[in-house]
């Protein structure tokens, strides 16, 4: 199977984030960049593949020079080689055109994403995707197996589960349970070290379309103190909730 | 021109979050000075007038047996034809997984600018721009279509309905020829379960609560309240609890009336889920745990003391009230 995974690089879980005076951009000022948590589910689950049926994992993520650690990091965990596409990820759509053009070209069978990226949350470009190069699209996959050029995927739906069948070649948006949390491969010494090796070639973009635009940032608005109640009075807590939260 | 709405029904009952999305509809075409249609896919047993009453002015009723089960690529297809047909501006949409899937589809199908998690109504139409929770609550993000249609995702329980009174008329198209990629197997939902992120009240335990035995007290106080369950990412992460009830950056964000918080720290990624809940309860026996810093109401105590102490006193709330 060759198999392509989208790697988004994102801020670290635990940043503190903050945008620039003018509101017009994220601050990255010591932020630290790493693979979107939930394509780390997807790599693992590509590279499972790819030792059960054979084939190959190609790692590509659309973005500038400054995201090349971030795939390098996925050559260290297992990935055979690395793509770039040279352009800023400004919007989902944009994106989407890049991989499709990509994908078009390749003729992978599967393609791996994360559900969403934790930075904007778009949760746009694997459906996108799909629907550009009209595969089939799983969202939030919590599980996968692949016979016979057949895919059997669990995708996570309101309140439950539901069982999908596709052919391949399709697009999949995992979470957590692709594999288990504790399976999630993570680099080793000799990764780091055959990972400085491995290809990682660079292209150029080919989308011209911008279908949204960020034209502010802002930061939440601050909680007020909490109110701490006496463990020895639950009850006050049920009139707080009651009279002055209106929650009850 | 107009509005297309999406409303979800779950074997043949909307999902509340529909009714949300109608509404929001209803404001935006309100703001536009245009009218709303309501998209119905498949089989429903419920009244679809009852969508006249968050302001749908039509209804279109897709229904036949190749559009039993949702499918992203059928679903996406009838909303195309729906928003065609009629020269829509756009599609209001709800946040649910399905909603999700469908989405981006849509927005390739109309070449639409798609915004998702949009927790406001518009700040404009002309052009449209919209206020959207980004870097998992850390921030808002106001965007501006660059294209002539949209198609805006709504974070479930965000934002909440507005009763109108519109007649709605009702149009059944039975006709529709709905192409599909993919094919459902079998679904498993979890019995008796509210789902998450429809949930009003979510009662929620960390690995303070010390094992999964622990969980009948979350569960009768859930119960009493009428509440999900939730969990965080160490408890389903060691199958205390389905992964479905993990709350927070890598899991399911929330933003319920009620989130009250037993045995959990309030590190940054869980707090990234669950901080836009409107009213935040924090039990814990550490008076520094991180997670009074961004409650409304906290008890410093031993969960095992308090949870079946706050059970029994909202038990004798509702019994007088
Ligand atoms: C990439 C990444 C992503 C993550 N994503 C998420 C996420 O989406 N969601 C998430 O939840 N976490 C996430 N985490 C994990 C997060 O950092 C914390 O480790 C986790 O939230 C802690 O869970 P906890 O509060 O249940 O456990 P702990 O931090 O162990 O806290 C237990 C709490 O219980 C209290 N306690 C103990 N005994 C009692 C008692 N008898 N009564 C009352 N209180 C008691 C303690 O004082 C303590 O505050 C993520 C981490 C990483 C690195
Ligand atoms: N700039 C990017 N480069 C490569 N893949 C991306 C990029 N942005 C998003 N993706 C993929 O799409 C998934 C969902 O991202 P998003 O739609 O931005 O929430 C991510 O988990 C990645 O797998």
């Amino acid at each position: 199977m060759k198999i392509l995974v989208c790697i988004s690089h994102v801020p670290d879980t635990t940043s503190k984030i903050q945008f620039t005076a003018d509101g017009k951009s994220l601050d990255s000022t010591g932020i630290q960049f790493v693979i979107n948590p939930y394509d780390e589910f997807a790599l693992t689950r590509a590279l499972w593949f790819k030792e059960k049926l054979g084939g190959s994992v190609t790692v590509v993520n659309v973005g500038k020079a400054n995201t090349e650690p971030t795939l390098r990091k996925a050559l260290a965990i297992g990935a055979d080689d690395a793509i770039r596409i040279d352009a800023e990820p400004t919007d989902g759509y944009a994106v989407a055109e890049e991989l499709h053009s990509l994908i078009s070209l390749e003729k992978y069978d599967l393609v791996l994403m994360g559900r969403e990226s934790i930075d904007y949350n778009g949760t746009q470009v694997p459906g996108m995707v799909s629907a550009l190069l009209d595969w089939p699209f799983i969202n939030a996959c919590v599980g996968m197996e692949v016979e016979n050029g057949i895919a059997t995927c669990i995708r996570e739906i309101d309140g439950g589960k539901e069982t999908v069948k596709a052919s391949l070649p399709l697009v999949v948006a995992g979470q957590k349970g692709l594999v288990e949390e504790k399976d999630l491969r993570i680099p080793n010494m000799r990764g780091i070290m055959t990972a400085r090796t491995k290809p990682l070639k660079v292209v150029p973009s080919v989308s011209t379309i911008v279908a949204t635009q960020a034209v502010q940032y802002e930061k939440p608005a601050g909680k007020q103190a909490c109110k701490m109640v006496s463990s020895d009075n639950v009850k006050a807590l049920v009139d707080l909730l009651h009279n002055e939260a209106k929650a009850i | 021109m107009s509005v297309v709405v999406y409303t979800e029904n779950w074997e043949g009952k909307f999902k509340k979050a529909s009714f949300e999305a109608v509404s929001y509809a209803a404001r935006t075409a309100a703001q536009m000075g245009t009218e709303v249609i309501a998209v119905v896919i498949g089989g429903c047993s419920d009244d679809l007038s009852v969508l006249g009453s968050y302001g749908a002015n039509h209804v279109l009723h897709y229904s036949n047996s190749s559009l039993d089960h949702f499918n992203p690529k059928s679903y996406a297809s009838v909303l195309i034809d729906a928003v065609n047909s009629n020269s829509a501006h756009g599609v209001v949409l709800s946040g649910s997984f399905n909603g999700k899937a469908i989405g981006p589809l849509l927005a390739v199908g109309l070449k639409a600018a798609l915004i998702t998690n949009v927790s406001s109504l518009p700040e404009s139409t002309a052009p449209l721009r919209v206020k959207r929770g980004a870097f998992s609550s850390k921030g808002y993000v106001v965007y501006e279509s660059k294209q002539e249609k949209f198609v805006l995702s709504i974070v479930p329980n965000g934002i909440g309905v507005v009763e109108v009174s519109v007649s709605s008329n009702i149009e059944l198209k039975g006709g529709f020829s709905a192409p599909s990629n993919s094919e459902r197997v079998s679904v498993d939902m979890a019995r008796g379960a509210i789902p998450l992120p429809e949930a009003e009240i979510v009662v929620s335990g960390g690995r303070g609560l010390k094992g999964p035995e622990n969980w009948n007290m979350v569960e009768d106080l859930a119960s009493v309240l009428g509440a999900g369950t939730a969990c965080s990412k160490p408890v389903s992460d060691m199958h205390w609890r389905p992964h479905s009830e993990h709350v927070g950056q890598t899991g399911i964000a929330i933003n319920p009336n009620l989130y009250i918080a037993i045995g959990i720290s309030g590190a940054i990624q869980h707090l990234a889920g669950v901080s836009n809940s409107k009213t935040i309860v924090v039990i814990n026996s550490d008076p520094e745990a991180p997670f009074f810093k961004a409650a409304d109401y906290g008890i410093v105590g031993d969960a095992f003391d308090i949870v079946p102490k706050l059970t029994a006193a909202l038990k004798e709330f509702k019994a007088q009230n």
